[in-house]
């Protein structure tokens, strides 16, 4: 009888997992949608030294002390960052939006230079060396942009340079509408 | 008209497949000869009318017929001609068609290889090609037909993918097919000896040098993709641990536990039904690797959505093939029992051991892989899974993994003696020790992974050694071991480099990043490296940018030049970089160009990697590869016999 149950053990497996595999294919779900994994989910826990040297740690908690923020992963190997560092610096001065800014795998020193070459618009910074706290950001590559609000909840994310344009068109009715 | 032929010979193979899948099964359950003989005239037929399909579709493409619809989807007027033939199988259809063709080949082959098995036999393993041929066949004619004519034709084809435009990813899925294909073998084998509820040890000795044939193609292909990922993706690795490479990697895992069951079944007519199970498994696996690869069922879902009527077509096709040998399994299995008791201290219990490691390891991956596609199924939100995970499961595997297979050489078939064992192992051990000692003093950061991974490769290196020296009596007598022998040494060696290797490469490895212009000087690991030139061209079919930069060893050693290129495909309007490497020992240094700085264009920003010891990893894989093909020379016995190995 052991036998028996111990040779049927397989196909119970195999039996499970074709209906795993099956039900997202007849519930017709697009699982292409991988995009929104982290929107309407808390920001994951962490905490960064600061990319500048008298700079204080950046952490989770720091999001939460505004109704309204932005982080900005960047590094200063990546050229469409470089593009992108005036449309922050707008956004920040002009519309009073704070903005923290993630350095993803980068070298301090060349990230110090590149900040203040072109311009620092983050309230606070970290350096992520190792590129870990950006991989439970779910960030795929830099530049990437995330809103978080007070409930340090990912309301929208933006892949690539973020544009005068698109802030208008997307971040800024997404931050009225609270 | 020839791909007219082409898809009338397919259609014409469907027939015959459905022919050969039922006829000679009915005649070996009623022993009828003539029904049996019809499997391998059928077998033939099927290779001939694949082969006719395959031609065909080959020739449209070097012809750019772009009246097909696959060829103006996949191929290119301005692309070089070798190119065009090897775009072929660069994509679904295509490759489904080579992988048809192979199934048709390997058919052949058995049929004729196995003719020292009895007829009805033969005749099971024939009807079982024949019922997968059937079901690609299906699968290609009704979802993915190659030779679907498109009205008016177009006057240029669509697809010119620069990265693809490369010699070792034209040899690479061949190679990679050529594997999966040939576990096809031991999966028939598998279901024949079920419906035959017999297995014995000259099924193994049959079985054995196929299973090593596909295991080293399989190898080959694992081998050359990573080699070409790495020179070409421009990313300086050569494991990232996608979907698609583990699609590959599952099967090998399993395929080197089948491996080793099928010798231990050979040589001692035990683990009957672990070996069918892992046939079972391995070819189901490579059936997944299949269709991982190139429906894209996780990377791009995109295919999927596309076109449904394939993913269901897919899921049909490897439920019944799985699930069919699976519930043949569940009946069978429990009447085939293995003759002889096991003893605890033996090789065969130390094969068993590892099998265990390989199996768990092939899990482990399967989990990792799936992982997101369960977690989407149970609408838990989507998750992707990546190299932490895989380190931190698989990383305690390796030692005990590698203690054992040092050791297996030195332990007997049957009832081993503790004692003796730990003498013959006694002189390895203390030389790892040492060893070990003296380079974590010396020479090695303190990394407890890169440790383990040395620990691992020099114990079986140094086991080996021992091992070679106590069977040719002291390295005199090379002569009478069987070629087998020497590939088992090569290729665990080879998988010991591998260890070493990937874990140099990825734990001691340097990495620049930075933005460049002539003149500008970095050092990274020992070179003094500065951008001596720039210069623009024109390619083939696309424009270049070739950077020299001149490399000054610090140890005084010759300067020599690296040229990574950064090339502009205007009619794909696609972009590559081309990585130079330049190879120093076992050390490889790696530039390769990112983008140019917009306002600036003559400022690159470049990406320098120094990757100590990574040519062991390649080297290993390769003697992975060249290990099994070396076992497959050596001539086997009619009748297993006890020997040293």
């Amino acid at each position: 009888m052991k036998r028996h149950i111990l040779a049927l053990l397989p196909l119970l497996f195999f039996i499970v997992l074709v209906a795993l595999f099956t039900a997202p294919l007849l519930r017709g779900t697009d699982p292409s949608r991988i995009e929104s994994a982290m929107i309407g989910k808390p920001a994951p826990d962490f905490v960064l030294p600061g990319v500048l040297e008298h700079e204080r740690p950046f952490e989770r908690a720091d999001l939460l002390r505004q109704d309204f923020a932005l982080v900005n992963f960047f590094a200063s190997w990546c050229v469409p960052c470089q593009a992108e560092q005036p449309v922050l610096t707008r956004i920040s001065d002009e519309e009073g939006i704070v903005i923290y800014g993630v350095n993803y795998k980068d070298n301090r020193d060349d990230a110090v230079k590149w900040l203040k070459q072109h311009g620092n618009p983050f309230t606070a910074t970290g350096y992520d060396n190792a590129g870990r706290v950006s991989i439970d950001w779910g960030v795929y590559g830099v530049p990437e942009t995330y809103v978080v609000n007070r409930g340090g909840m990912i309301l929208y994310r933006h892949v690539g340079p973020l544009t005068w344009q698109d802030y208008n068109a997307v971040i800024k009715p997404l931050l009225r509408k609270g | 008209m020839i791909a007219e032929l082409g898809h009338f010979a397919l259609t014409l193979a469907l027939v015959l497949a459905l022919v050969q899948s039922v006829v000679p099964l009915v005649g070996a359950q009623r022993g009828r000869g003539a029904w049996m003989q019809l499997g391998r005239q059928a077998a033939w037929s099927l290779m001939g009318l694949c082969t006719i399909a395959l031609i065909s579709l080959i020739h449209a493409y070097a012809l750019s017929d772009f009246s097909v619809r696959n060829v103006a989807e996949n191929s290119h007027t301005m692309k070089p001609l070798l190119y065009k033939i090897t775009g072929t199988w660069g994509n679904h259809e295509g490759s489904m068609l080579l992988w048809v063709w192979m199934l048709a080949l390997w058919g052949v082959l058995v049929a004729q290889a196995a003719k020292s098995l009895p007829a009805a036999f033969q005749s099971r393993v024939i009807a079982v090609q024949g019922m997968i041929a059937a079901g690609f066949l299906m699968f290609l004619l009704f979802t993915s037909n190659p030779f679907l004519r498109l009205d008016p034709a177009p006057a240029e084809g669509l697809g010119l993918n620069p990265v693809l435009q490369d010699l070792a990813l034209a040899v690479h899925p061949p190679l990679l097919y050529m594997g999966y294909v040939g576990f096809s073998v031991a999966f028939c084998f598998a279901i024949a000896a079920l419906l035959d509820k017999k297995i014995d040890r000259h099924w193994a000795t049959v079985l054995r040098p196929w299973v090593l044939a596909a295991w080293a193609f399989l190898t080959g292909g694992i081998a050359l993709g990573s080699v070409w990922a790495y020179y070409e993706l421009g990313w300086g690795g050569f494991w990232f641990w996608d979907p698609v490479e583990n699609a590959a990697l599952m099967p090998w895992l399993a395929g080197t536990a089948l491996l080793h069951s099928v010798a231990v079944l050979e040589k001692r007519d035990t683990l009957k039904n672990w070996t069918i199970f892992l046939a079972i498994l391995t070819f189901s696996l490579s059936l997944l690797g299949t269709f991982l690869v190139r429906s894209g069922v996780l990377t791009s879902v995109h295919a999927f959505a596309v076109d449904p009527a394939r993913g269901v077509f897919i899921l049909v096709l490897l439920a019944l093939a799985t699930g069919g040998a699976l519930f043949l399994y569940a009946l069978r299995a429990p009447y085939i029992r293995g003759v002889k008791q096991f003893t605890p201290f033996s090789r065969e219990t130390v094969l068993l051991l590892n099998n265990v490691f390989l199996f768990a390891a092939a899990a482990t991956v399967f989990m990792g892989t799936l992982y997101p596609l369960f977690m989407s199924a149970l609408q838990l939100g989507a998750v992707s899974v990546g190299t932490p995970y895989y380190m931190a499961t698989l990383a305690p595997m390796l030692a005990p993994f590698a203690l054992l297979m040092g050791a297996a050489p030195a332990v007997v078939w049957r009832a081993g003696n503790p004692r003796v064992t730990m003498r013959r192992l006694l002189l390895p051990a203390l030389a790892t020790l040492a060893l070990c000692l003296f380079l974590i003093l010396f020479a090695v950061p303190q990394k407890p992974f890169l440790w383990l991974s040395i620990f691992a490769g020099v114990w079986i290196l140094t086991a080996l050694l021992q091992d070679m020296a106590r069977k040719t009596g002291g390295f005199k007598s090379f002569r009478y071991l069987p070629l087998s022998y020497y590939g088992m040494l090569v290729a665990h060696a080879g998988f010991a480099l591998v260890i070493i290797g990937a874990a140099a490469a990825t734990q001691m490895t340097t990495e620049k990043i930075l933005v460049m212009q002539t003149d500008d000087r970095i050092s990274v690991a020992g070179y003094d490296i500065r951008l001596d030139s720039q210069h623009t061209g024109t390619g083939w079919n696309y424009n270049v940018d070739r950077i020299t930069f001149e490399v000054v060893p610090q140890d005084g050693a010759r300067a020599f030049r690296m040229v990574p290129e950064k090339r502009w495909y205007p009619v794909a309007s696609r972009m590559t970089s081309e990585a130079a490497l330049h190879l120093a020992g076992m050390d490889i240094l790696y530039i390769v160009l990112g983008d140019n700085e917009e306002n600036n264009r003559s400022r690159w920003v470049v990406r320098i990697y120094h990757h100590p010891l990574i040519g062991l990893l390649f080297l290993g894989a390769g003697m992975i590869a060249f290990g099994g093909l070396l076992s497959l020379g050596t001539r086997r016995a009619r009748k297993p016999a006890e020997g040293v190995v």
